[in-house]
């Protein structure tokens, strides 16, 4: 029982190296939006195991909601954008 | 016995964990990612819970119910780009 | 009474973390991506409420919150489900060789139809 936080941080700190990871070398832009999110998210659980869960909370509604929404939706208008010169 | 049980169903848990996260890594498609995305939130909610069980605070579940709220508006934001744009 | 509800909670927390555990086993072992949608929420929608019903168990003044979060999961984790399955179809993701019918084959050639 003693051990059970710090291998659980453990498991979210190799978490947050993989999302990284795929964040940076993934081929996809969504995907790459999406693995940053996850990163928030489990920055948010150990946020939590560090006993603060105001910061967890703020963490999670930021970091992941309004960021990743944010992004889609400049994503899509930067795609809606790259073929205005073709029909004038 | 009981601390041997939470032990253990944490240990599958975290199996479980990895495995969703073997497929995010590896995933062919942007949808294979998405599915894997979405099981790991839902296994960390538990684990958020775990957390407030072996704390022993009460108001750490209240940030459980704030992730599962935003967990689901970023698979529900994704899935809408998939689709057709945003 | 007052040493029985512990032992049960143990015991459904391990059949939850069974029931998840198996819902990430499929997630690795199925072949195509909506049996894996399939396999990713639904066993651990399952998972997630028997764990939530081991810590009611274990700690019987959380209950109500417990509660609180089992239902938003029984309510948003379907859905979820829902559109992820029809966001890959519309995209057109592949199907496994063993697909035999798709119902939907007809909606797939018009991808922008009503909206959700």
């Amino acid at each position: 029982m003693i051990y059970l936080l710090p291998a659980l941080s453990g498991l979210l700190c190799f978490t947050m190296l993989v999302a990284a990871v795929v964040a940076i070398g993934g081929r996809s832009m969504s995907i790459a939006i999406l693995a940053a999110g996850l990163v928030s998210l489990v920055a948010s659980v150990l946020f939590l195991i560090l006993a603060s869960p105001d910061v967890a909370m703020t963490e999670a509604a930021i970091g992941s909601g309004l960021t990743t929404f944010l992004l889609f939706f400049v994503l899509g208008r930067v795609r809606a954008g790259e073929h205005d010169g073709e029909q004038p | 016995m009981v601390n041997f049980l939470i032990t253990l169903a944490a240990m599958i848990a975290g199996t479980a964990f990895l495995l969703a996260l073997w497929r995010f890594f590896q995933g062919p498609s942007d949808a294979d990612r998405v599915v894997a995305f979405d099981t790991l939130t839902v296994i960390s909610l538990t684990g958020i819970v775990l957390v407030a069980y072996l704390e022993g605070r009460a108001i750490y579940l209240d940030v459980a119910l704030v992730y599962a709220l935003l967990s689901f508006l970023g698979v529900i934001v994704v899935a809408r780009h998939l689709e057709r744009g945003l | 009474m007052n040493t029985i509800l512990p032992i049960v909670g143990g015991l459904l927390l391990v059949l939850g973390a069974a029931f998840l555990f198996l819902g990430g086993l499929g997630l690795v072992r199925m072949p195509d991506v909506f049996n894996r949608i399939q396999a990713g929420t639904k066993a651990t929608t399952l998972g997630t409420l028997l764990s939530l019903a081991g810590f009611a168990c274990l700690q019987p003044d959380w209950a109500l919150k417990l509660f609180l979060i089992g239902l938003f999961v029984l309510f948003t984790n379907p859905l979820s489900s829902q559109v992820l399955a029809r966001a890959a179809h519309r995209s057109g993701s592949s199907m496994s060789a063993l697909t035999s019918i798709d119902a939907l084959a007809k909606d797939r050639n018009e991808p922008s139809g009503e909206p959700l």
